[in-house]
């Protein structure tokens, strides 16, 4: 049910890089298949009744090792969320200067201007 | 718990609806940072704080971007999509897509029970038992990040000093300016 939940969010990203004419909408849209991607991966290491993966004062290793959620993936989401954050500054560079050069955001246009 | 992540979930679907189809582009920048903070909440449901904390920073600095990148364009709105070709490709690309989705649930395990509970030789059960002894640090997801997988960080590092670089080639109008030259600040003539 929340897998599926996610995945809708993914698809209606994906829709929006595949249907829309402005660039802004489809960085837009690029960015929300990420958060999709990401809540995705964090879902999948989630415990039911579990505890975040930190070691707190008396706490023991048994019960640590019995309850808390899987570390990895949430390691692995915070790498991509950076570099996420380097992509979409790519592409908000190259649609700007884009912008400077035919005046418009519509990929339609860009597309008569050039020929 | 389980239903207000669903809830979290719709109001991120609605979130991304708007953004995508309406037609006032500041709407939809706001609209995406909504999906950004609905992500950020269900983190925290998610036991992961660490993951949640890094987002919020992401989420402003792209918001500042977005609206740096729209703030000149006028109000001229696009109505109507790409030509009909295009989009019976792409409706029919988007059906095989999420077809394979659809497939690929079988193999997922179900939502609460991970990977590591059933797996004895799971690299995380690892980390979990013996990360304070090996790394010293408290935060499981600290020791992965900066000693199990610290090329992975440094990899990231890389990367993002690297798209920085190109940004700023990319927006960057002259190799070099003459002294004589006007202050280059305006990228739109």
């Amino acid at each position: 049910m929340h897998y599926a939940l996610c995945l809708m969010l993914f698809m209606i990203g994906l829709y929006g890089v595949m249907v829309k004419r402005n660039l802004i909408k489809i960085i837009i849209s690029l960015i929300i298949m990420e958060s999709a991607v990401n809540l995705f991966l964090v879902m999948i290491g989630y415990r039911k009744d579990g505890i975040a993966p930190i070691m707190t004062k008396g706490m023991e290793a048994g019960t640590f090792a019995a309850r808390a959620v899987d570390p990895v993936p949430q390691a692995l989401v915070l790498t991509a969320i950076v570099i996420g954050l380097g992509v979409t500054a790519m592409t908000i560079a190259i649609a700007m200067r884009l912008y400077e050069r035919y005046g418009t955001y519509d990929i339609k246009e860009m597309r008569k201007l050039k020929g | 718990m389980l239903e207000m992540m669903g809830l979290l979930l719709l109001f991120m679907i609605i979130a991304a609806i708007v953004a995508i189809e309406t037609r006032d582009i500041l709407a939809a920048i706001i609209s995406v940072t909504a999906v950004g903070f609905g992500v950020i909440i269900a983190f925290f449901y998610m036991r992961a704080p660490d993951v949640a904390i890094v987002p919020i920073v992401v989420e402003v600095l792209v918001l500042v971007i977005l609206i740096r990148a729209t703030l000149r364009v006028g109000l001229k709105t696009f109505v109507g999509n790409r030509d009909f070709f295009g989009m019976m490709v792409t409706m029919a690309m988007l059906f095989v897509i999420f077809l394979a989705a659809i497939r690929a649930f079988n193999d997922l395990p179900t939502f609460g029970e991970p990977v590591i509970t059933r797996m004895m030789d799971a690299p995380s059960r690892l980390y979990i038992a013996n990360g304070l002894k090996e790394t010293g640090a408290a935060n499981i997801v600290t020791a992965v990040l900066l000693d199990y997988r610290a090329y992975d960080t440094l990899g990231e590092a890389t990367v993002l000093f690297t798209s920085i670089i190109g940004a700023i080639a990319v927006i960057r109008r002259k190799a070099r300016k003459k002294p004589s030259e006007p202050e280059v600040g305006e990228w739109e003539e």
